[in-house]
């Protein structure tokens, strides 16, 4: 038997988390053996799916193309992907929005009991997996027939996008079980790189006073050609966005440099962000938790510091 | 309508969880708890909604070991109307969980229940997605805004790129994100009162659900640690370092 995974795209393209998924698959067929399939639920999606069989080791597309399936709605997307389940060992989706949402109720329907954001595979049926905010990494062992999971896509290297010349095959859509109904999407707008894939995050906590301020991190940001994030304390107090928030009940990140300007370091936010390479952290108490992980801690009032911030790397990028 | 809030008793949300030497778990004697923020923020929705005029009654469920009675009698003094417990010392995956609300909601005949997003313990996120299928009714996950429209509900959803607006039929199962609102605290009335308020214990046999766990733990342990950094001096310092020792810019 074999893996699916299912893929995350926007009925064109693929959504980039998809081929860390891809590579978390591989890395499943790796211990458990078998074939790694890609699940392209969507309609009007042959786009996603020429793209899906390009990824390289997957041998099969699966695509369910139908007006039923646009949205994303798991009342409609879980019993396709639980019938599916029949013909495979492991189902795997990105731990993102998407995935949490529909992933857990096709377990249900097979009576499995699904691992959340696994970092880790050790065997067909053992995987790492955090807890208690990252305070703890839970080494657990599945004793269902049928494994489900969601991956956190920091802990996997992305699958190259090419390579791949997977078959397609039209599945059976699914029909519209008539519980829900997809209206729209509130998108934040942004031409700069997403948060979960930029190489260097800057994120603005409560210290930043308000949304406007955060035009000084976006400055800072173009120049490194950085996402913006930001911690609970200013999405709560509406400076930015939901989008930004990185953290426990957030995002989780990893960039190679994450910098954190005006965020005192609470364990919730600590969970985002702490796998990444580089921490740099301003802040003017020099008592914040978030000098405790920064590689590089500046104890300064950000309203001076992040300005100058922009000048020296100026300087900096001149140099090179 | 009548509603049913499941709550959790977990670690409380600003104690750091430590893992025991023995690599059983996390360390919980003797460890400050509370009730999952999460599930203060579906008890404090269902309070809302019954004192908007849409809820006629609300139930608060929690399964778990004799102490989750304190975690009842906290949403008892929020506005919960009743409380059920599933009593068990066994230990509760959600699966397990999601079939015991199954069996609740049932017996009790709401239509509509509210749980939390994610218990902030095993950060599983899970539950309310797999309630919803064995019940076969439709979901509305990581919701920050709901309103009753007849026979459906408008839900708006945070989603990883921004928002999302859906419509879900009732009957429902909603999981509550952090922003749907700020749970009040109990006035101390309210806890008086709230010692009055019945709770019924049932048990996982009397439900006839199984809840052997799906997965066994082999061993928790700690994340590696990160090594100590410095504290740079200046901006032109800190440039300086991000250049040419970490090379990341
Ligand atoms: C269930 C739950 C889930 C949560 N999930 C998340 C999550 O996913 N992500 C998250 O981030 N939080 C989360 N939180 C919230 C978290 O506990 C903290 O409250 C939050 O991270 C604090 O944000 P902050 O650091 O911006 O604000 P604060 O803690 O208020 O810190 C502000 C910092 O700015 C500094 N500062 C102020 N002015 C200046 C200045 N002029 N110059 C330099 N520094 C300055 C201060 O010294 C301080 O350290 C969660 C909480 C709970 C209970
Ligand atoms: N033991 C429990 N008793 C009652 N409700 C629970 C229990 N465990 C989880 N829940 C509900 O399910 C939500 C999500 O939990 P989880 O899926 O474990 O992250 C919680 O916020 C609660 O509303």
């Amino acid at each position: 038997m074999s893996i699916l995974f299912l893929v995350e795209h926007d009925n064109e393209s693929l959504k980039s988390v998809t081929l860390r998924v891809a590579s978390a698959a591989a890395k499943v067929a790796a211990v458990a053996g078998g074939e790694v399939h890609a699940l392209v639920a969507g309609s009007n999606c042959a786009g996603a799916a020429a793209a899906a069989a390009k990824i390289a080791g997957v041998s099969k597309v699966l695509k369910a193309d139908a007006p039923a399936l646009a949205g994303n709605l798991a009342e409609n997307v879980a019993p396709l992907i639980a019938k599916l389940a029949a013909n495979y060992t492991h189902v795997v989706a990105a731990s993102t929005t998407v995935g949490k949402n529909i992933l857990p109720r096709a377990a249900a329907l097979s009576d499995s009991q699904p691992i959340s954001e696994v970092m880790g595979i050790e065997a067909a049926d053992i995987f790492v997996r955090p807890i208690y905010a990252g305070n703890a990494l839970a080494r657990v062992q599945s004793s269902d027939a049928k494994k489900f999971m969601t991956i956190r896509g920091t802990a996997f290297e992305a699958a190259a996008a090419d390579g791949g010349s997977a078959t397609i095959e039209d599945v059976a859509p699914a029909g519209d079980a008539g519980l829900s109904k997809y209206i729209g999407s509130e998108l934040t707008k942004s031409a700069r790189p997403e948060l979960t894939a930029a190489r260097v995050i800057i994120s603005g906590g409560r210290g930043m006073q308000s949304g406007d301020n955060f035009v000084m991190l976006e400055r800072v940001a173009d120049k490194l050609n950085a996402a913006v994030g930001a911690s609970r304390a200013a999405v709560d107090a509406g400076f930015v966005p939901n989008d930004y928030q990185v953290g426990q009940t957030g995002k989780v990140v990893a960039p190679e440099l994450y910098i954190a300007v005006g965020i005192s370091g609470a364990i919730q936010h600590l969970a985002g962000m702490k796998d990444s390479k580089v921490i740099v952290a301003i802040n003017k108490d020099e008592e914040a938790p978030i000098f405790q992980v920064a590689d590089y801690g500046l104890v300064a009032d950000l309203f001076k510091a992040v300005p100058e911030l922009e000048v020296e790397l100026d300087k900096a990028l001149q140099q090179k | 309508m009548k509603v049913l809030v499941g709550v959790k008793r977990v670690i409380d949300a600003n104690v750091k969880a430590r893992v025991k030497s023995d690599g059983t778990g996390v360390e919980t004697a003797n460890v400050k708890m509370a009730m999952n923020p999460f599930c203060e923020i579906a008890t404090e929705q269902a309070v809302r909604m019954k004192e908007a005029g849409s809820v006629t009654e609300i139930i608060a469920a929690s399964c778990g070991p004799a102490a989750n009675v304190e975690t009842l009698r906290t949403a008892l003094a929020m506005g919960a109307d009743r409380g059920v417990h599933v009593q068990t010392d066994a230990e509760l995956q959600p699966l397990a969980i999601a079939k015991l609300l199954k069996s609740v909601a049932e017996k009790e005949q709401v239509q509509l229940v509210i749980l939390g997003k994610q218990a902030i313990d095993n950060d599983f996120n899970q539950t309310g997605q797999m309630l919803a299928a064995l019940l076969g009714w439709s979901q509305a996950t990581f919701a920050s805004a709901i309103e009753v429209a007849g026979e459906w509900l408008k839900v708006t959803r945070e989603v990883d790129g921004g928002l999302e607006h859906v419509e879900v039929k009732l009957p429902a199962v909603v999981t509550a994100d952090l922003r749907l609102n700020e749970p009040r605290y109990a006035s101390l009335p309210n806890i008086m009162k709230a010692k009055k308020k019945p709770i019924d214990t049932l048990t996982p046999d009397a439900l006839g659900v199984d809840v052997t766990p799906r997965l066994k733990t082999l061993k928790v342990s700690e994340p590696p640690a990160r090594k100590a950094g410095i504290k740079v001096e200046s901006v032109a310092q800190l440039v300086d370092k991000l250049k040419n020792e970490a090379q990341v810019i």
